[in-house]
């Protein structure tokens, strides 16, 4: 029971982080379109930008957290902005085979400017942990956990209550009814890529945190997000929380209980089994909508 | 007439390339041509079909250890084990094929893309088919007389022609077979459905398109020839671990279709020429110093680069290469 309390405390703890990621796909999807295949990049990026702020700059840690989130919504902006707007109106694959090519061209750019090593995150909570009744509860991961409710909250209030939260719904339902209105879409547009920039920052920075660390294939926690995304269905931020937190449980708990005979790190692929047998019953996600076509 | 005399003209060169190449070079454009076999498969699915797969990866190792097996451990001839590769990737694109009936477009991207995953965790731990993490080796090509071991030469009156060359000039045989079956596709009733089901499935399906039938074809084809890619590729490697056939090798088919220009018949081997051969030429750029300062590597530089070029390439020319060539008759129709 200690163990299985354990496994779903570490569970929840990583799928409130594939949360954060998988809202940062969902959030792009829903107003372009496009899955970010950057998103690992950014995440990548965002918790580089902490550890350089904290660490080399000497920022205090709540100052880096907050520049750095600044920092990667004006990269997510620039994206939008220098590249995805001159492509409008291409093929889907084209924009998303766009993203894959800057997501290699940051990577290896991190991997070039940092070197290929380990690196401190600089964040104050280190390897610290209290016991709760045999259970082992890492503070980073607490932290974890409420700073992604945090930033959750935020962002549904965000999208449920502002202006440019109506103009970001209204953008995904009807792009050219909502520019006929008066909202400026590019600007939408470019304000949805700052949004994801800034969640990969929170994603990137507590993937980095204990027992990970700021290295250059942190970014494929990304692709391990996709069945999350999926799971959610493609344009559902609701969705993309759910899932995120699905896929979170079902990895530990998978790398826990999963017999040898499944092989040796079955986990790792355990959401994308997960995924494929929900996608045959259910082909657009748990939350996602069939698209009414017209023929 | 002038179609004709420019093909007349790429064939030619491309048969006199092993001559005047060095070996590095000669090594460079065998992999290009090999991965425009797998290429011209993936354009048949994606170009033709309009079903976007990054699952090429799986169907290039099943072919892969297809001929492993039957080649290394079998001691099958490899007139015998390279159409088995095809076969056997084919059969399992086949049974892939009718997931794409559930799902379209970036759903079918992503559960592809899970094929390549769960596929390694099999490859990783299947160690008597795929030697586990170590990997393994991979027979070389020997049809009757002509072996293709390394340090092997064959000479034709004047010419030799070592086991580089003797790859070249299989895959190159190999690529016009694949290319002269895409052409002559686009001109039958399923290559015809296949650009119907691309361009609106549900308008397709009422006009009497079997969608079903013409997507599970063109997974089966296009798995076919990926199988053959994927077995010449890994024997030309000679050695190979699970971890080779791996995302951001299907990510590179995609992209070498996309630069190439999607669902015409020469883009797969432009776009192949760009995608496999520019991070060695990158990597052999004179400008780019041995050790960069600060201690930058030569493979990050050159990977930066890479990126950037897709991304600058797709940006100016989201119609690919062929598309740069055909711009001047369209402005004018």
């Amino acid at each position: 029971m200690t163990e299985f309390l354990q496994l779903l405390f570490q569970g929840v703890s990583l799928g409130s982080t594939y949360a954060l990621v998988a809202l940062g796909f969902a959030v792009v999807y829903r107003s372009s379109g496009v899955i970010n295949f950057a998103q690992g990049a950014m995440l990548l990026l965002g918790a580089y930008a902490v550890s350089w702020l904290a660490v080399d700059v000497g920022l205090s840690f709540a100052l880096a957290v907050l520049a750095a989130t600044v920092m990667l919504a004006l990269a997510g902006a620039a994206l939008h902005g220098l590249v995805l707007r001159r492509v409008v109106g291409q093929p889907t694959f084209v924009l998303v085979m766009i993203t894959i090519g800057v997501g290699i061209a940051v990577t290896h750019g991190v991997e070039a400017a940092f070197g290929p090593d380990r690196r401190l995150l600089g964040d104050p909570w280190g390897a610290a942990a209290f016991e709760v009744g045999g259970v082992t509860i890492n503070t980073v991961k607490v932290w974890g956990i409420a700073v992604t409710a945090a930033a959750l909250g935020a962002y549904f209030a965000f999208d449920r209550y502002t202006r440019w939260g109506l103009a970001m719904q209204a953008t995904a339902a009807d792009e050219e009814a909502t520019l006929s209105v008066g909202v400026p879409v590019r600007r939408v547009h470019a304000c949805t890529w700052a949004l994801a920039g800034a969640l990969a920052t929170l994603g990137g920075l507590f993937l980095a945190g204990f027992p990970g660390a700021p290295q250059p294939a942190l970014g494929d926690a990304a692709l391990r997000a996709f069945p999350a995304i999926v799971l959610g269905g493609l344009g559902s931020p609701v969705g993309a929380v759910v899932g995120g937190l699905l896929i979170g449980v079902v990895e530990v708990l998978t790398s826990g209980y999963a017999p040898d005979s499944l092989g040796t790190n079955f986990y790792a692929v355990a959401p994308y089994v997960a995924m494929i047998a929900i996608l045959l019953v259910r082909p657009y996600g748990l939350f996602g909508a069939r698209p009414v076509e017209r023929v | 007439m002038r179609a004709r005399l420019v093909l007349l003209a790429v064939v030619l060169v491309m048969l006199v390339l092993p001559f005047q190449f060095g070996t590095s070079a000669l090594t460079t454009a065998t992999f290009v041509v090999i991965a425009a076999i797998g290429a011209t498969g993936l354009n048949v699915l994606t170009g033709y079909a309009g079903q976007i797969s990054l699952g090429h990866a799986f169907f290039l190792a099943a072919g892969a250890y297809t001929g492993a097996k039957l080649g290394e451990d079998l001691g099958w001839s490899a007139a015998l084990w390279i159409p088995a590769a095809g076969v056997v990737a084919g059969v399992c694109g086949a049974l892939v094929g009718p997931i794409a009936l559930r799902l379209s477009g970036l759903y079918l991207a992503i559960v592809t893309l899970g094929l390549v995953f769960i596929g390694q965790h099999v490859f990783f731990n299947a160690e008597s088919l795929t030697g586990g993490p170590q990997g393994r080796t991979f027979p070389p090509v020997v049809i009757g007389p002509f072996d293709f071991s390394a340090g092997q030469v064959l000479r034709l009156g004047g010419l030799q022609i070592d086991s580089n060359g003797l790859y070249y000039y299989l895959a190159l045989a190999l690529l016009a077979g694949a290319t002269a079956f895409a052409w002559n596709l686009r001109r039958t009733r399923t290559g015809r459905a296949m650009v119907a089901v691309r361009e609106r499935e549900i308008a397709a399906s009422v006009m009497g398109v079997d969608v079903r039938r013409v997507k599970i074809a063109a997974f089966t084809a296009s798995a076919f020839m990926a199988g053959v890619s994927g077995a010449l590729y890994a024997s030309y490697l000679s050695f190979a671990q699970p971890g080779e056939w791996s995302l951001l090798l299907s990510i590179q088919f995609v992209a070498a279709v996309i630069v190439g220009g999607m669902g015409t018949v020469a883009g797969p081997l432009l776009g192949s020429a760009v995608v496999f051969a520019l991070p060695t030429l990158l990597k052999n750029l004179p400008f780019l110093p041995e050790e960069a300062a600060g201690g930058v590597s030569v493979s990050d530089l050159s990977s930066i680069a890479y990126g950037l070029l897709i991304v600058a390439f797709l940006v100016l020319q989201p119609r690919g290469l062929v598309g740069l060539v055909n711009q001047p008759k369209e402005a004018h129709s």
